[in-house]
C-alpha cells in the first residue's frame, strides 16, 4: 500500500518536472510572440506597455534591420545549397563504399560539430588574414564558413536516412534489368530525398541563426543576428520580435504542412 | 547504426553492379570536395592559428613570426578570471542540463506513449527561431521589478544566492553569474536531451519489468539497469553541451555584466577591436581548441568513431 502510494507520487513528480521543464523551454517563444504586439515604453522592448500592431504594420521601420535580413537569407540559401551538395556526396561515399582512411574521415567530420564555435571562427579568420588578407573578409568568407560548419550535420542526416533504407529495393531494381544509373535515379534518389531535404532545412536553420563564426568572418557585412547583437547595446525595437515570430510561424507552418500527406495516408489506411 | 552501416557496405556493392570493384575511384570523387573543404577551412586554420599565436606586431605594422611563446603565459595571466568564468559556467551548465534533461528524456522515452514525437518536437521547437531573440526574452522574464524577481526576493532565495556569489546583489537576477548560467542551461538543454532520449528510447521496457520481478525497487532498477544502459547518451549529451557552452559568450553578454566576462568575449574583442590583440586571440583559440580536441579524442577512444555520427 505504502509502496503503491510512493510509486504514484514518483510517477507524478516526474510528470510535473517534465511539464515545468517544457514550460521553461517554451516561455521565451511565448514572450517573443506577445511582445511583438507591444508598444515599447522606451528604446528597449522589455516591459509590457500596451497592445499595438504597429511593429507588424511597419516591420522595416529600421531599414538596416531589413537589409541585414536580406543578407542573412541570401547567405543561408547559398550555404545550404553548397553544404547539402557536398555533404550528400560524402554521406553516399560513407555508407555505400569501402575506402581507406575511413575512421580518419569520420573524426574529421565529427570535429566541426564538437569544436566550440568561437575557436572555429577564430582559427578561420586567422587563416583568411594570412592568405587573402583582412580586406577580403565579407560575403564569401561568411558563405565559406557556413558551408564548413553545416557540412557535418548534412552528412549525419543523409547518412541516417541511407542506413535506414531497405537494401533489397535496389537489388530488386537490378533484378529487373535497371542499369545502375536508372536504379540510382528511379529508386535510390527518391528514397533518400526526405533525408536530403531535412539536411537542407537543418543547414539553412544553422546558417541563418549563426552569430559567433559569422561576426568573426564578416568583415564589414552585417547579418541579422549581428544586427540583433549590436542593437542590444542601444535599443531593442519590437520589430525584432516580429521577425522572430515570423520565423517561428513559418517553420511551424512548414512542419504542419509536411505532416498533411502523412495524416491523409493514415486516415485512408 | 554501426551494424546497419556495415551490412550496407557488404551488401550494396554487388547489388549496384559488378563495375564497382576494387580501385573504384567513385568513393574518392564523392568524398573529395567535402573532405577538401573541411581540410582547407577547418583543419589547416588550426595550424595557422598556432603559428599566429606566437607572432608579434600590430595591425598597422603587420605581424611577424617571432616564436613568442610568452603570448600564452601573458594570455593566461591577463585573462585568468575570464578563463575561470568560462570553465565554471560551462561545468555548472553541463551538470544542470544533465539533472534537468535526464528526467525529461526519461519521461518522454518511457511514459511518453503515443505523445513521444510531439513531446520531442516541443523540446526542439523553441529552436525554430533566433536564439538571440529568445535570450533577449529572458530580460523580460527575469526583469528587475518583474514577478519572478519579486517572488524570489519574498522567499529570501535571492539573499541566499547573493550570499553564494551567484547574484551581484539581492534585488536583481539579471547581470549576474546566475543569469548567465540560467541562459546557458536554457540554450543548451536540447543538446543534452536529444542524445539522452536516443539512448533511453532504445532500452527495452521489459528490462524494467524483469527488474521488478526480481524484487528490485524502482530506484534499484534504475541504478543497476537503466543508468548503465543510458551511459552512451549521458556521455554524448554532456559532451555536446559542454563544448558549445565553454565557447559561448552570447549569454554572458546579454544576461551578464562586465563582471561575468568569458573567454569568447575576450577572443572577439581581441580579434575584432584591438590593434595588436590578434596573437592573443589566436593563443586563446588554440588553448580552447586543443582542450576540446583532447576531450573529444578521449571520447573517441572510449566510444569508437562510428557511434559519433
Amino acid at each position: 500500500m505504502i509502496s503503491k502510494a510512493l510509486g504514484w507520487i514518483r510517477a507524478h513528480v516526474l510528470l510535473a518536472v517534465t511539464v515545468l521543464i517544457l514550460l521553461f523551454l517554451i516561455a521565451p517563444n511565448v514572450i517573443m510572440l506577445v511582445f511583438s504586439f507591444n508598444e515599447p515604453p522606451n528604446k528597449y522592448n522589455f516591459v509590457w506597455n500596451k497592445f499595438s500592431t504597429n511593429a507588424w504594420q511597419h516591420p522595416c521601420a529600421s531599414s538596416d534591420m531589413c537589409s541585414s535580413i536580406k543578407l542573412s537569407v541570401t547567405i543561408a540559401i547559398i550555404a545550404t545549397i553548397g553544404a547539402t551538395a557536398l555533404g550528400t556526396m560524402v554521406a553516399f561515399a560513407m555508407t555505400r563504399h569501402r575506402f581507406k582512411a575511413r575512421s580518419a574521415i569520420n573524426v574529421l567530420l565529427f570535429l566541426p560539430m564538437a569544436a566550440p564555435e568561437v575557436t572555429m571562427g577564430m582559427t578561420l579568420v586567422t587563416f583568411f588574414y594570412n592568405t587573402i588578407g583582412s580586406g577580403a573578409l565579407g560575403f564569401w568568407t561568411i558563405v565559406i564558413a557556413h558551408i564548413m560548419f553545416s557540412l557535418s550535420y548534412v552528412v549525419v542526416t543523409v547518412k541516417a536516412r541511407l542506413a535506414g533504407m531497405d537494401p533489397t529495393l535496389e537489388k530488386a531494381a537490378a533484378d529487373l534489368y535497371a542499369t545502375p544509373t536508372q536504379t540510382f535515379r528511379r529508386v535510390t534518389l527518391p528514397l533518400v530525398m526526405p533525408g536530403i531535404l531535412a539536411a537542407a532545412l537543418l543547414s539553412f536553420a544553422l546558417s541563418i541563426d549563426d552569430y559567433i563564426i559569422t561576426v568573426l568572418t564578416a568583415g564589414n557585412e552585417v547579418t541579422f543576428p549581428m544586427y540583433v547583437y549590436a542593437s542590444f547595446q542601444h535599443s531593442v525595437p519590437a520589430q525584432i520580435d516580429v521577425i522572430g515570430s515570423t520565423m517561428l510561424l513559418i517553420t511551424l507552418a512548414g512542419i504542419a504542412f509536411a505532416q498533411v500527406p502523412q495524416i491523409i495516408k493514415t486516415r485512408r489506411a | 547504426m554501426t551494424a546497419a552501416t556495415a551490412q550496407l557496405d557488404a551488401g550494396a556493392s554487388p547489388a549496384v553492379g559488378e563495375s564497382r570493384r576494387k580501385r573504384n575511384p567513385l568513393p574518392y570523387i564523392l568524398l573529395a570536395p567535402g573532405v577538401l573543404w573541411l581540410v582547407l577551412f577547418f583543419l589547416i586554420p588550426i595550424f595557422t592559428a598556432v603559428s599566429a599565436s606566437v607572432q608579434t606586431g600590430s595591425l598597422d605594422e603587420g605581424f611577424t613570426l617571432t616564436w613568442r611563446w610568452a603570448n600564452y603565459s601573458d594570455t593566461f595571466s591577463t585573462y585568468n578570471s575570464e578563463i575561470a568564468h568560462s570553465l565554471f559556467y560551462s561545468v555548472a551548465c553541463t551538470v544542470l542540463c544533465l539533472l534537468l534533461g535526464y528526467p525529461l528524456a526519461y519521461f518522454i522515452a518511457f511514459r511518453g506513449g503515443r505523445w513521444k514525437n510531439l513531446l520531442m518536437a516541443l523540446v526542439i521547437a523553441p529552436a525554430f527561431t533566433s536564439f538571440l531573440i529568445r535570450t533577449i526574452a529572458w530580460e523580460t522574464i527575469l526583469a528587475d521589478h518583474g514577478p519572478v524577481t519579486r517572488f524570489l526576493m519574498d522567499v529570501k532565495v535571492t539573499d541566499l544566492m547573493a550570499h553564494l556569489g551567484l547574484l551581484t546583489n539581492n534585488h536583481q537576477l539579471l547581470n549576474s553569474p546566475f543569469a548567465v548560467i540560467f541562459g546557458m542551461v536554457y540554450n543548451f538543454l536540447p543538446f543534452t536531451v536529444l542524445p539522452l532520449y536516443t539512448s533511453l528510447e532504445k532500452i527495452d521496457p521489459r528490462l524494467h519489468e524483469a527488474g521488478a520481478d526480481l524484487y528490485c525497487s524502482g530506484f534499484k532498477t534504475w541504478r543497476h539497469v537503466t543508468w548503465p544502459l543510458s551511459l552512451p547518451g549521458v556521455i554524448a549529451g554532456t559532451l555536446l553541451t559542454f563544448i558549445p557552452a565553454v565557447g559561448d559568450y552570447i549569454n554572458a553578454y546579454m544576461l551578464g555584466s562586465p563582471n561575468t566576462m568569458v573567454i569568447g568575449q575576450v577572443i572577439e574583442n581581441e580579434a575584432l577591436r584591438s590593434e595588436s590583440g590578434y596573437p592573443t586571440a589566436s593563443a586563446m583559440g588554440v588553448v580552447l581548441t586543443v582542450g576540446t580536441l583532447l576531450i573529444v579524442l578521449f571520447y573517441v577512444k572510449r566510444a569508437g568513431t562510428e557511434d559519433l555520427l
